[in-house]
């Protein structure tokens, strides 16, 4: 049925694909997608709304103490306050923008520290690969948390040194998977006959291999991104992560832990809003792979 | 030499050579330390004098590579060093790294060990299960419980586990308090909710590993082979499939077991168990560096050693590794 719609489409003239066609394509995928997939998705969605529109969406500033500590839930405050008084619903609305944000940002990081190094050490092979492989062996030989760990006690927590910590601790993963996929496409013509061409390393990394490797990365930056997500938030419950006033979700549990055992769910709504993230991200990624590995057979 | 022997060997040497650098670079870290790092430690109104004195008993004040060697030297014979909380501190207490971490070591070592035992087990029995009746509503829901249990932070669990079992129903206790003579049942009561969390992170990991190895060896001819010969779909995964899938599943397995090390971190902390991760937090907090130190080398190691049993698991279980071209 698909495939005929397809050969129907290519008789007009390429000209007239243009945007439509594509939007077209897309929605037909996502609409085969399943139903895990399309939860995932709403669910992202929503989260970006939230960090986004933030300051708009939240009853009350960010820091700013507005009642008694504890207050229960409803009346002024919906979902009462935190053990300072700050408005429990407001911060997790503002936690939206940091916790997701920086872990974001530290993804990206990671991203183009790994993928560089990855894709020059599959491209210039010899002892620059070696060299740098090797070091990448043994960085992962030590776990990233107690690595952490180890760096932020000596210089110390503050969300730059978090950010710049654990990028470059994850881009070792990143490393990894994009030098072992570049391999396959560094020994294509194509790249021989741009390096013949006369042309630099990096035209030859964002022009000839990043295009043909563009899915298993962005696969990869899913999971990489829960990875430093739940990185972060363990750091941040263990009061080594993002300092306070700042929201975040991983600290507000640790902060508001004790009304745990008097029955109140509250600590569990920041650390829920952690889990359902990675959650909706994973279902999405799960399809994402499913689908690319399934059109390349 | 007989060649699996050899392999073993090269394994051994490359991991006892890993565990060097990795040593090596915990020690060095300490050259990035800023260099108000001992006001830091004790305090603004210290005087230039304390502060010289402190760097010279930390050793600040020496060259790199004689600090690492005195320190590896120490950590060979079972010494850690000194905590800073007693530098600083003239004559006085002296707190030995090394007695920190001993009993604490043994607390995370049986809380892990607790975890293992429960898990290693079951995640066997469902991941065989699932790929028995893969695509089936139960290989369905085993699926999404798994993946969400994953990706949920350890604390999440851990929380909800008390929440329930702990505060609404008080079936078992919040805070995992442990002392030297308490006796044996009474250990495993107080450690059962930090034990249950632990097994829920893993369990979902190495099932699907094991669901995963399983379905990948039953598309292979000979899989296809005795089905079409007629036998039962339990008799094809015990008889044919198992014993190719134990290579992959023992790594799983050790993988996972090296994994624990370090979700023990957060669990301890939550149940305020006084395990080697709480005191490693504690440290980093302090910044105590002898004491963070001889923790990470201690997570290193096991975690080293861990992924070099399941590598000379993996060749000796398959001979195939042992014939490269």
């Amino acid at each position: 049925m698909s495939e005929s719609a397809q050969t129907g489409q290519a008789i007009v003239p390429p000209a007239r694909i243009g945007r439509r066609g594509r939007m077209s394509r897309v929605w037909r995928v996502l609409r085969k997608a399943p139903p895990t997939a399309w939860f995932g998705m709403i669910v992202i969605a929503l989260y970006l709304v939230t960090a986004v529109f933030a300051p708009l969406l939240a009853p009350y500033p960010e820091t700013e103490l507005v009642g008694g500590a504890f207050e229960p839930w409803g009346g002024q405050f919906v979902l009462g306050t935190d053990q300072l008084g700050r408005d429990m619903l407001s911060r997790l609305i503002y936690g939206a923008r940091n916790s997701v944000g920086i872990a974001f940002m530290t993804t990206m990081l990671s991203f183009i520290l790994g993928s560089a190094l990855g894709l020059t050490a599959a491209i210039s092979r010899g002892w620059v690969d070696q060299v740098l492989s090797r070091a990448v062996d043994v960085l992962m030989s030590i776990p990233q948390l107690i690595f952490a760990l180890v760096l932020l006690s000596i210089v110390g927590s503050s969300i730059f040194n978090l950010v710049i910590i654990i990028a470059v601790l994850d881009s070792t993963r990143v490393f990894r998977l994009s030098r072992s996929v570049a391999q396959g496409v560094v020994v294509m013509d194509y790249v021989e006959a741009a390096r013949l061409r006369g042309e630099k390393l990096p035209w030859i990394m964002r022009r000839e291999i990043l295009p043909n490797i563009m899915a298993p990365l962005v696969a990869e930056f899913g999971l990489r991104f829960c990875f430093v997500f739940l990185t972060i938030s363990a750091l941040s419950f263990l009061g080594l992560g993002i300092q306070p006033p700042t929201a975040d979700w991983g600290s507000m549990v640790r902060d508001n832990a004790a009304l745990i055992t008097y029955g109140d769910v509250t600590p569990l709504l920041p650390a829920g809003a952690i889990a359902l993230l990675t959650v909706a991200m994973n279902f999405v990624v799960d399809w994402f792979l499913h689908k690319t590995s399934g059109l390349r057979e | 030499m007989n060649p699996v022997l050899r392999t073993v060997l090269q394994r051994l040497g490359l991991g006892i050579a890993t565990l060097f650098v990795v040593s090596i670079i915990i020690s060095l870290t300490i050259e990035m330390l800023p260099g108000d790092f001992a006001r830091a430690i004790l305090g603004q109104s210290a005087t230039p004098e304390t502060v010289a004195a402190f760097q010279r008993e930390v050793g600040l004040d020496r060259h790199p590579a004689l600090r690492y060697l005195d320190w590896i030297g120490g950590v060979v014979r079972g010494d850690f060093g000194e905590s800073y909380a007693s530098a600083g501190s003239l004559a006085g207490h002296r707190r030995l790294v090394a007695d920190m971490i001993g009993p604490r070591l043994l607390n995370t070592l049986f809380l892990a060990s607790a975890a293992a035992l429960i898990a290693v087990p079951l995640s066997l029995f469902l991941g065989v299960l699932a790929a028995l009746y893969r695509n089936s509503i139960f290989d369905r829901v085993v699926n999404i419980v798994s993946l969400t249990s994953i990706s949920s932070p350890e604390f999440f669990l851990a929380y909800i586990l008390i929440m329930f079992l702990a505060v609404k129903f008080p079936i078992f206790v919040s805070l995992a308090s442990i002392s030297p003579n308490m006796p044996f049942l009474d250990r495993l009561y107080v450690i059962a909710l930090p034990t249950l969390t632990l097994v829920l992170v893993i369990v979902a990991q190495m099932m699907r590993m094991t669901r995963a190895a399983i379905i990948n060896l039953l598309a292979s001819p000979y899989i296809e082979m005795s089905r079409l010969k007629g036998a039962k779909p339990l008799q094809i995964i015990v008889r044919h499939a198992l014993p190719n899938a134990w290579a992959p599943i023992v790594n799983v397995i050790a993988l996972n077991l090296a994994y624990l090390v370090v979700g023990v971190v957060v669990v301890e902390v939550v149940f305020t168990y006084p395990g080697i991760g709480q005191l490693m937090v504690d440290a980093v907090s302090k910044r105590d560096l002898p004491v963070v130190q001889g923790c990470a080398l201690v997570f290193a190691a096991t975690y080293i050693l861990l992924n070099l049993l399941a590598d000379i698991v993996t060749i000796v279980s398959n001979p195939r590794l042992l014939h490269p071209r």
